[in-house]
């Protein structure tokens, strides 16, 4: 059997003289291919391609039948080439590449065909011309695969130490986790103290405790533990190397005393004349130009604020340990690591550039967060929640759901926790002082979770009141300071006029300061929403595209605090498949010198990325180091004479399938 | 600058266009894949074809495939900063820039696109696809293909079952 279609045959098969079995797998995925391809046509036609020795259309090619059927046509036909028409092959190559491997076939001989997510799914409506396309899709499969190459995918060594890149309450759940696993852990934080968002919150939903109550002992924990060590006031500047060894940049920022003579003591924010807004209060009351981040900081050490100090050096003279130093340049420390955790958090959706509900125009409309600091004890008020136009009490206060969330203008997503966090702090409120009255606005409550639905029905039995329905007009009035809200009562379909004392937005969660820089050192991708994405939205949740690097928290979408632990643990369980084996799996493409036709030109040099391509200068040819090469193929495609080769993407292998796009009955002739 | 565009008008009404489309593995095809995944419906005038990196694309593979008859080519791949190879994505600009200077010669410009596509950018491959499509349309058919005539024998709207009806389909377009 001679699988020669004319002329165009390529001549770079001599490499492999072995006739070609291609075995064909045509996958219904239930009704989803099956539904709109006619997968029987498609098998039959295809069954007319030389080479072509077996076909078989498959309800679920991916189930242990389809699979058992595979593995048994390869025996029965003695098949050396296998192509699956199905899904995606970024979720399901893996798993036909094992399944062709137990035969005793190289796993590079499996061609993957698409016909779901490119074809039945985006052409419900045009059935023939899916069939059709369908058949173009395979039959250029089929003639790829036929030139398919061995190769040997390569094991790489895995250092046993791990970056956590973040110490909100995802990032120390993952150090933690993989620290008691016995592994060495950095964990890094670009504020002065670890514990992230989470240590603002006063309470937290259902169960209304104290946040800092129950976080601060699992930041004293990560503090303890010997296998962690943590990087505070630091940033990754720069990410090299890929699984197993990333080799990693981090800069500490200049505290400008010695964090090994500091003792948190705090004399110095005593004599410091400077006063700023204290960020941790949400910019409620003023902290000093040096001091201490909070009560509770980790590690409890003062920081000097550069930017606002006037250089009295007050400070340093109350300094009872000499630790200041204002000459301070910022350091840097080289780390190798395995794996990878980036638990990078958010930040709450700012209302001030579109004035949202007034905010920023009114003195008396304040964001969920502010409203957080105002209730705790440690806050800047002692726990009294005041309203900021004249420091009283207020008795009518508004809640506004969904700012910044749910919305057309800002970001449509829904961010999942304010329904609740408005919840708690309504109870909170009308806990402290039972006089207030609490209305809350909202589009839809969702309170999906444990423990949520009670915590909403605890509200409304405390009197909590619930309307449905946006303000569509917010005025302060000029003389109380009250806000007076426009809103439609959308179940009792009428218009309401209210006045509130005190608004509370709850402005949602958005992407973190910074994520950006994070996406392009780890080279992840980013949603539509702006926040990073994992590799698969149900499967692998905390994975990313790039091996060893892994998600947790609100990085990757808006989520509540058991989740983003949830996600810690879990991050720190799947990079200890990786830290416990030692080794990582990588692809075996890589770009492949021919010598015989490399005239050492150099052009390819400057093309990689990853400077993998040196000069052999005694045979004056280029060499491709295999452990740097990542298989991207830009030098194969600059090279003039064609002496390099990308493996699994070869030349003749892109061709054949170029060549078959269009021809749709030449194959035959 | 390109001049059959307006000269020529699709031959028959079935005629589709025909457009292959080089995706980069991280990027767009992700992005194609949630598209499907999506639903976001295109018409059926492309064939992805998968890629590691955009950068893989040699200006041979445009060139033959619009010598092959393609209507259209798309290089898709990551934004500019996002490419999974560091900056595979800028050689790739400047080869398809380059590629489509020369081919700006022949009036086959319109026909090469380029297009960063994310994987998150599942209705934007869609709409991607969508307008080029449209562009194709108006510029007609691939001249070439009346020159290759007989060697491309591509009748493509019949619904062919089996080597005997294909037989015939290619007896008839012979002697058409």
């Amino acid at each position: 059997m001679s699988d020669n279609k004319g002329d165009e045959k390529p001549v770079e098969s001599k490499v492999d003289q072995e006739e070609k079995r291609v075995g064909v797998f045509v996958c219904e995925c239930g009704v989803n291919i099956g539904g709109v391809v006619n997968t029987k046509a498609v098998a039959e036609y295809i069954g007319t391609l030389p080479g072509v020795k077996v076909t078989s259309v498959n309800k679920f090619t991916c189930s242990d039948s389809g699979q058992a059927d595979i593995q048994a046509k390869i025996k029965e036909h003695n098949l050396n080439r296998v192509v699956v028409a199905a899904c995606s092959p970024k979720t399901h190559e893996p798993t036909f590449r094992a399944c062709i491997e137990e035969m005793g076939l190289n796993q590079y001989f499996l061609e993957f065909v698409n016909i779901r997510d490119h074809c039945s799914w985006i052409h419900m409506w045009e059935k023939e011309k899916a069939t059709e396309k369908a058949k173009d899709l395979v039959r250029m499969g089929v003639e790829r695969s036929k030139l398919l190459e061995p190769l040997q995918a390569s094991e790489v060594p895995v250092i046993d130490k791990a970056l956590v890149i973040g110490a909100g309450v995802a990032g120390m759940q993952s150090a933690l986790d993989l620290a008691d696993m016995g592994f060495q852990v950095y964990l890094v934080e670009k504020e002065p103290s670890i514990g992230g968002r989470m240590a603002r919150f006063d309470k937290v939903f259902p169960t209304n405790d104290c946040s800092i109550c129950i976080l601060g002992p699992k930041m004293v924990e990560v503090a303890r533990n010997k296998n962690i060590k943590i990087m505070s006031y630091s940033e990754v500047k720069a990410v090299d190397g890929y699984v197993g060894n990333f080799n990693v940049k981090i800069e500490h920022k200049p505290r400008y005393l010695d964090v090994a003579k500091c003792t948190g003591c705090a004399k110095c924010s005593e004599v410091c004349p400077v006063e700023v807004p204290y960020d941790f209060n949400e910019g409620f009351g003023t902290r000093k130009a040096i001091y201490v981040p909070f009560p509770q900081a980790v590690p409890l050490r003062a920081v000097l604020d550069m930017e606002n100090c006037i250089s009295c050096k007050a400070c340093a003279k109350a300094c009872e340990s000499k630790a200041i130093n204002y000459d301070m340049e910022p350091s840097y420390t080289d780390i190798n690591v395995g794996v990878i955790v980036g638990a990078v958090g958010f930040k709450t959706y700012d209302p001030e550039p579109r004035h949202d509900f007034g905010y920023g125009l009114y003195d008396n409309v304040i964001t969920a967060m502010e409203f957080e600091r105002l209730l705790n004890a440690a806050g800047p008020t002692g726990g009294h929640v005041v309203r900021p136009s004249d420091c009283k009490e207020p008795i009518r206060v508004g809640f506004v759901n969904c700012v910044g969330s749910r919305d057309k203008n800002t970001n449509i997503y829904c961010s999942g926790v304010c329904c609740m966090v408005t919840i708690k702090n309504a109870q909170l409120l009308k806990e402290k002082r039972p006089e207030t009255d609490q209305t809350i606005m909202y589009i839809d409550i969702r309170t999906p979770f444990r423990g949520y639905e009670e915590s909403y029905n605890r509200s409304r039995n405390l009197g909590v009141k619930f309307l449905r329905g946006r303000p569509v007009e917010v005025k302060e009035d000029p003389v109380t300071k009250n806000i007076k809200v426009r809103v439609e009562d959308t179940l009792a379909g009428e218009m309401r006029n209210l006045e509130f004392d005190l608004m509370v937005l709850a402005t949602g969660i958005v992407p973190n300061e910074g994520i950006g820089q994070i996406q392009q050192l780890l080279k992840l991708s980013k949603a539509a929403d702006g926040l990073l994405m994992e590799a698969h939205p149900k499967l692998k949740p905390v994975d990313t595209t790039i091996d060893g690097v892994f998600l947790a928290g609100c990085a990757s979408g808006p989520k509540d605090i058991p989740y983003a632990v949830s996600q810690g643990s879990a991050c720190a369980g799947r990079a200890t498949i990786l830290l416990k084996n030692k080794k990582a799996i990588t692809e075996g493409i890589t770009a492949v010198v021919n010598p015989d036709v490399c005239v050492g030109c150099e052009v390819c040099i400057p093309m990689c990325p990853f400077q993998a391509i040196s000069m052999d200068e005694k045979a004056g040819k280029a060499n491709v180091m295999k452990a740097l090469c990542k298989g991207c193929g830009t030098c194969v495609a600059a090279c003039p004479t064609g002496a390099l080769e990308q493996s699994h993407f070869k030349n003749n292998q892109i061709l054949a399938q170029v060549k078959n796009v269009f021809k749709f009955q030449e194959v035959a002739a | 600058m390109s001049t059959e565009g307006t000269a020529r008008t699709p031959k028959s009404e079935g005629w589709e266009p025909n457009i292959l489309a080089f995706c980069c593995n991280w990027c767009s095809y992700a992005g194609a894949d949630l598209a499907g995944v999506s639903r976001f419906q295109y018409p059926p005038t492309v064939k992805v074809l998968r890629v590691m990196c955009s950068s893989r694309v040699e200006p041979a593979f445009i060139l033959k495939a619009l010598k092959d008859g393609a209507d259209g080519v798309l290089v898709a791949g990551c934004h500019i900063g996002d490419c999974h190879y560091i900056d595979g994505n800028k050689n790739a600009q400047v080869r398809i820039n380059n590629t489509k200077k020369a081919l700006e010669k022949l009036g086959f410009d319109k026909r090469l696109r380029l297009e960063w596509i994310s994987a998150s950018e599942g209705l934007r491959f869609s709409e991607v696809i969508r307008d080029f499509t449209e562009e194709i349309k108006r510029l007609g058919e691939n001249p070439v293909k009346k020159i290759m005539e007989p060697q491309i024998k591509a009748p493509r709207v019949a619904p062919l079952e089996g080597a005997s009806a294909l037989a015939a389909n290619i007896q008839g377009s012979e002697v058409k």
